[in-house]
């Protein structure tokens, strides 16, 4: 069954999924060719991946029809997706750090003759261009080097269609080169190639066909060459007028200063990070997931030293140490993993606020109840003061870790501080937080939408694969310039004409 | 490895009857009997009428329970804080050689028993500092407390016997039986008919009721129990965990040098290589046993003090080896971890 270039390899009719109420794809119909490479777009929550979990049979869709090759298939399980020659090389590598370059490539090879598979890989990486020591140890490989060696053993397996998520994080300009040659290789060989990015730049270089996904949908279809504005605005829509809800104020004394911060944490890293929020501002960090802003955050929190490069915080003269008690700390930071980071699972609603408030050495069942059953009832914490943690919503858990902020607050940051929260309860969080800033502190939040950003901030920060792309008052930029920067555009990038 | 997952193991919605681990444990063991060709009454009699028979027996079981018991407690601490301190074993023989090397010194200075009370003050000391030793060696060197604490078992060891053998050497012989027998100023003494010291006694109750209000009652518990169950979640709260593991093994610590220095000032009345008799790793089987519940933990402790007792005259009554007691015990903490396990998975 060989699908001929220009040919429908995969063809995708109506595709739904939902997860309970959530409408993960609401009607997505597609056809990727044979010989071609085709982009994938669009912001976080798009869509992007539930899309490919569904191809490579790791989810099941809810309802549409699948067709490879022309023949209508059902993915059910990765098996599937293997058999019919689907395979996918994922953001973290799959493999088996501790075995060497060779004994994983067999590992999922037929037969076991390591003389002939040996050959076999020496010949792959040399076609490709690929330099892999056959004997190395995988754990000693780079990021991009464990990718060639994915690729090969997916190339080996004969699979017909490549699924690329964000290839490009974390490998170098030149891997990069070698990477996309090989692509190119591959696709004039009659395979498909998927390539999910946001980097506008790649996709230019390499898709012949690009398709942007917005909350479920198709919402844009165009070939080479592309028109990146229009791309741009289908990514991202839109923002309706007025929706400002935050005033930009006087801004005050610095209140987090960071100079020529680098860091190795994290996909991205952070790179040369100099920057400095004041009073009065509430900053919006935008950019994909893992571009850097969850690093910097962090940083700023106190919970991961730098590489290099120096924080200032207005508690104590640099990041280095926690301070004492976390009432007597200034800074707080609530992550995003709020059971997994910010709580303590099997400690009670009144053990919670015990930890972070000014509890006296011996403690009574009782103590702390009153102040507890106040807090829940002026947070609307639905829960009572001995609930554990890990009994509560992921809304209860937001507002139970919003109540141990201490008054005396003067830098918040916050991860997705409205992930899984309604419109009210949102609505709730930002007043709350105002209060809690006072006239003399400031907010830094990650958030993934970025409507949330532009009406809530009063300054944006995009981040790019670890640095910070575009710094700007939010009312004095707009969403064109924002999602440029995203897919890693500069404001100077725009000026120059097109590469 | 850490310990969390099985103290956070107390799900309501488990109901496999926890009488299903004793019924276990004594099918496997009767069962084992049985192969063995030995009738499991007769040795259930045997067990019982020499750990319970009598006082004088009973109280020989509070002689090994104290020093259990206080080894118990220290590990509450550790299993709170989400660190298996496997290297109690070794924190006793420390505590056990700080408190001897105390009795040793040139008398005359004090009155014996201030000289007894400062004695046992360096055996907890010394534990304690031998806890906070693999406690560095993880947070500092990142080797894991148990391998750290494993190897500072032998070092221990080690260190028993070559003071035994070399400078606190018995006069003219150097032998496994020991070091001279103190001067019996410095026993802590068993009334007539008694096996058990009421000090001995009387230290691992007040150590269990201050381990139980440390342990619940107090903020310091509440910040183990945060630092052990989320290490990253209670550094949001201000608390260092490297800091509050440390204060967890120099607790564990202090009551295993404790228990060392009683095995040498109320039980043996002398430094023996064999002077921690097993028991901080005993401990650890208690502490699994109770499900890291304080308040099992006495109850299993004499159960498990019982057993030991109670084995010792096997040998000769039955012709049984006395290491029967370990194989009841490992029948009771594997059934015991298997039902947890099993609610576990149910909930």
């Amino acid at each position: 069954m060989e699908t001929l270039p220009g040919n429908d390899m995969i063809g995708l009719e109506e595709i739904h999924k939902r997860f309970g109420r959530v409408e993960a794809l609401a009607g997505v119909s597609m056809r990727i060719r044979a010989g071609s490479v085709h982009g994938i777009v669009g912001e976080n929550g798009a869509g992007k991946s539930t899309l490919m979990k569904i191809l490579t049979g790791f989810i099941s869709r809810t309802s549409g029809t699948i067709r490879f090759a022309g023949r209508e298939v059902d993915l059910r399980t990765p098996r599937d997706a293997d058999r019919l020659g689907i395979g996918m090389l994922y953001q973290e590598p799959l493999d088996f750090p501790r075995l060497s370059v060779l004994d994983n490539f067999m590992v999922a090879a037929a037969g076991h003759d390591p003389g002939r598979l040996r050959q076999q890989l020496l010949e792959l990486s040399d076609r490709f261009g690929f330099s892999l020591d056959p004997d190395s140890a995988v754990e000693r490989l780079t990021v991009g080097e464990r990718q060639q060696l994915e690729l090969l053993r997916l190339i080996h397996r004969r699979c017909r269609v490549l699924i690329l998520d964000e290839p490009t994080t974390g490998i170098s300009q030149e891997q990069q080169e070698i990477l996309f040659a090989a692509l190119r290789a591959l696709r004039d060989r009659g395979r498909a190639i998927i390539l999910v990015s946001h980097k506008l730049a790649e996709v230019r270089s390499l898709c012949d066909r690009v398709t942007v996904l917005r909350q479920g949908r198709v919402v844009a279809d165009q070939e080479q060459p592309l028109d990146e504005d229009r791309l741009l605005q289908a990514m991202f829509g839109s923002l309706p007028g007025g929706q400002r809800t935050v005033a930009s104020r006087e801004t005050g004394r610095p209140i987090l200063a960071m100079d020529r911060v680098f860091s190795g944490a994290g996909r991205s890293g952070l790179h040369d990070v100099s920057v400095s929020v004041a009073e009065n501002e509430v900053v919006g960090l935008a950019g994909l997931d893992g571009s850097g802003q969850a690093v910097f955050l962090r940083i700023a929190g106190g919970l991961l030293q730098p590489d290099s490069g120096s924080v200032r915080l207005p508690d104590r003269g640099r990041a280095d140490r926690p301070a004492k008690g976390r009432d007597c700390r200034q800074t707080v930071f609530l992550p995003a993993d709020r059971l997994g980071e910010g709580l303590v699972p099997g400690l009670s609603i009144r053990e919670h606020l015990l930890l972070a408030g000014d509890a006296p050495f011996f403690l009574a069942p009782t103590t702390g109840r009153t102040q507890a059953e106040k807090t829940i009832a002026t947070c609307n914490i639905i829960g009572s003061p001995s609930t554990p943690a890990d009994g509560l919503s992921g809304g209860n858990q937001q507002r139970l870790l919003l109540s141990l902020i201490p008054d005396r607050a003067r830098l918040i940051l916050l991860e997705n501080p409205t992930r899984g929260l309604d419109v009210r309860s949102a609505s709730w969080m930002w007043q709350f937080l105002h209060r809690r800033m006072g006239d003399d502190g400031a907010i830094i939040f990650a958030s993934p939408d970025l409507e949330e950003i532009m009406a809530r901030a009063t300054r944006i920060m995009v981040f790019f694969n670890g640095r910070i792309l575009l710094d700007a008052p939010t009312d004095r930029t707009d969403l064109q310039t924002v999602s440029r920067a995203i897919t890693g555009r500069t404001p100077e990038d725009a000026r120059l004409p097109a590469a | 490895m850490k310990a969390q997952q099985s103290i956070e193991n107390q799900s309501p919605g488990s109901r496999l009857p926890l009488l299903l681990i004793p019924a276990l444990a004594l099918t496997l063991v009767c069962l084992l009997l049985l192969v063995l060709g030995l009738s499991p009454l007769t040795i259930g009699r045997a067990l019982a009428s020499g750990s319970v028979g009598n006082w004088l027996k009973f109280s020989h079981v509070l002689s090994v329970w104290s020093p259990l018991l206080l080894c118990s407690c220290g590990l509450l601490f550790t299993f709170r804080a989400g660190l298996w301190n496997i290297g109690i074993e070794g924190q006793v023989i420390l505590g056990a050689i700080c408190c001897t090397a105390v009795l040793r010194l040139p008398g005359g200075l004090l009155p014996p028993p201030a000289v007894l009370t400062l004695a046992l003050l360096a055996g907890g000391a010394g534990g304690g500092l031998w806890g906070i030793l693999a406690g560095e060696l993880r947070n500092r060197g990142g080797v894991n407390e148990i391998f750290g604490g494993l190897g500072l078992n032998f070092v221990g060891q080690g260190l028993v016997i070559w003071l035994i053998f070399g400078p606190w050497k018995r006069a003219g012989i150097a032998s496994m039986s020991g070091t001279d027998l103190l001067p019996p100023h410095f026993w802590l003494q068993s009334p007539p008919g008694w096996r058990v010291a009421p000090v001995a006694l009387a230290l691992a109750v007040l150590t269990l009721a201050a381990s139980i209000l440390l342990l619940d009652r107090t903020r310091f518990g509440l910040r183990l129990r945060a630092a052990g169950t989320s290490p990253g979640a209670a550094r949001l709260f201000g608390i260092e965990p490297d800091r509050i593991s440390l204060q967890a093994m120099f607790l564990a610590g202090l009551l295993a040098g404790l228990a060392g220095g009683l095995q040498v000032t109320a039980v043996y009345h002398r430094l023996i290589p064999a002077i921690s008799s097993g028991y901080g790793y005993l401990a650890l089987l208690v502490v699994m046993l109770a499900n890291y519940r304080p308040l099992a933990v006495p109850l299993i402790a004499l159960f498990f003090a019982c057993l030991v007792t109670g084995s010792i005259q096997l040998p000769i009554s039955l012709q049984i080896d006395s290491s029967l007691a370990g194989v009841i015990q490992g029948a009771c903490v594997l059934s015991a971890l298997l039902v947890y396990g099993l609610r576990k998975e149910k909930s």
